[in-house]
């Protein structure tokens, strides 16, 4: 339950409000294994603890990578932290994606805002398995052109032939040549067996209602549907409670679920 | 003589439409190409016409004096552009400007309007599949509208909701 002190050995500036981490573990710690999708509890000393989920290769322990939005108190204090300053992490904790069993299928990634970073570990890993996958494609959907995450990665991606990249944006400029339009407008244009195919989604809740809705369009089986949620997670091994999500607590029992497993609590409001 | 019939059968919008239908819609029906740059329509202009992308991207746009163009919308190959010749005054609401070389088939909708009225078996079935491009139009603009990924939006998510607990 301490949290171990890393050390930030680089910060990159993702976009306007949008930074990652990466960090170094001190005091003889040295690699760091996790399983994509989980998180860890960053602690600014002195500011406070945030869960934040684990934006790097997994197939690399040696760093701990954390994609970071600055919207309050611990994250805009982390947003100023510099190359040698110390921070506390606690973790892995969580359910991660679904990647083992995803094997031999399809592999749907849809993707909003910073939702991006908790499947970028996933991407890592079905590329590093390429040939246990079916077709991937991942589809990302953002607020503007200057808010798109890693573009640098995707525009790599996008050159593979074996993969199909789409990004798309809410509100384009008039410079912006890629698409316009909500992330839900590319699932028909990608190509993948419903059938057997595994999606696995991570962005606010409403756009990944609107998502569910059109996979289960195209015949994306429910079982085969993962989301990411998000509550306010504080001890992050479910014995404080503020995460609970139903019978479920989301830092122990998720943060991804099978869509089947909550889909009865999906949609009430006041969960 | 090679007919686009063939093509218009096969594609999604019009796929399972009676073969008569077809035949007649194919009467009205020829191939168009846009560079880019060039627009398939301005907002206010007769809409005379819609279309079904066959290559290439259009982006839809709305004209403001402050910002001049402001793009709402691509629409890619196999998917339709243009409803406003079937609802009076028959008048365009958005520019439409090719983003690349754009080639498309061009419906002729004043000539189908005059059909769908002479029989309106074939107006119910086209219709029917423009209220569904048009229903997955108004969620997609709706969705849109929320702003989901702003972290002002007060719409729950990874972002939004921790601005709750303005703490994180």
């Amino acid at each position: 339950m301490l949290p171990h002190p890393f050390t930030v050995e680089r910060v990159r500036r993702e976009t306007h409000d949008t930074f990652t981490l990466e960090l170094k573990g001190t005091n003889g710690i040295g690699g760091f294994s996790f399983a994509p999708g989980q998180f860890n509890m960053l602690y600014r000393f002195g500011t406070g603890e945030v869960p934040i989920s684990i934006s790097g290769d997994p197939e690399r322990s040696d760093t701990l990578v954390h994609t970071i939005r600055a919207v309050g108190t611990v994250t805009e204090s982390m947003e100023r932290l510099k190359k040698g300053d110390i921070i506390g992490v606690r973790g892995p904790f969580g359910r991660g994606w679904p990647v083992l069993e995803a094997r031999g299928c399809d592999v749907l990634i849809v993707a909003g805002g910073i939702g991006l970073a908790p499947l970028r570990p996933v991407m890592y890993r079905l590329l590093s398995r390429r040939e246990q996958y079916g077709k991937i494609a991942i589809l990302y959907g953002t607020r503007t052109p200057s808010d798109i995450l890693y573009s640098k990665e995707l525009e790599q991606w996008r050159s593979r032939f074996d993969l199909q990249v789409r990004v798309t944006v809410d509100r384009g400029e008039k410079d912006w040549k890629g698409h316009i339009g909500v992330v839900t407008t590319l699932i028909p244009r990608a190509s993948f067996d419903p059938h057997e195919a595994v999606a696995m989604i991570c962005g606010p809740e409403v756009m990944m209602r609107f998502t569910i809705r059109e996979l289960e369009k195209r015949g994306v089986r429910r079982s085969n549907i993962h989301v990411s949620m998000e509550r306010n997670m504080k001890c992050g091994i479910g014995f404080c409670g503020h995460c609970q999500y139903g019978p479920t607590f989301v830092c122990k029992d998720g943060p991804v679920f099978p869509y089947e497993k909550i889909e009865h609590i999906f949609r009430i409001r006041e969960i | 003589m090679h007919t686009l019939e063939p093509i218009l059968t096969e594609h999604p919008f019009l796929k399972g439409l009676n073969h008569a239908y077809i035949q007649l819609i194919t009467g009205c029906a020829r191939n168009v190409r846009f560079e880019p740059g060039q627009f398939l329509f301005r907002e206010g202009e007769e809409a005379n016409e819609f279309y079904i992308i066959r290559h290439g991207r259009v982006v839809m746009e709305i004209f403001t004096p402050e910002r001049t163009a402001i793009p709402i919308q691509t629409v890619e190959e196999g998917e339709i552009i243009g409803w406003s010749w079937l609802i009076p005054p028959y008048h365009w609401h958005f520019d439409a400007q090719a983003v690349d070389m754009v080639r498309a088939i061009a419906l002729d909708g004043k000539c189908l309007r005059n059909k769908c009225e002479e029989d309106h078996d074939m107006g119910y079935e086209l219709l029917k599949r423009f209220a569904h491009i048009m229903e997955q139009r108004l969620q997609a603009a709706r969705l849109q509208l929320l702003d989901v990924y702003h972290p002002h939006s007060g719409v729950a998510g990874p972002s939004a909701r921790a601005l709750k607990n303005k703490k994180r």
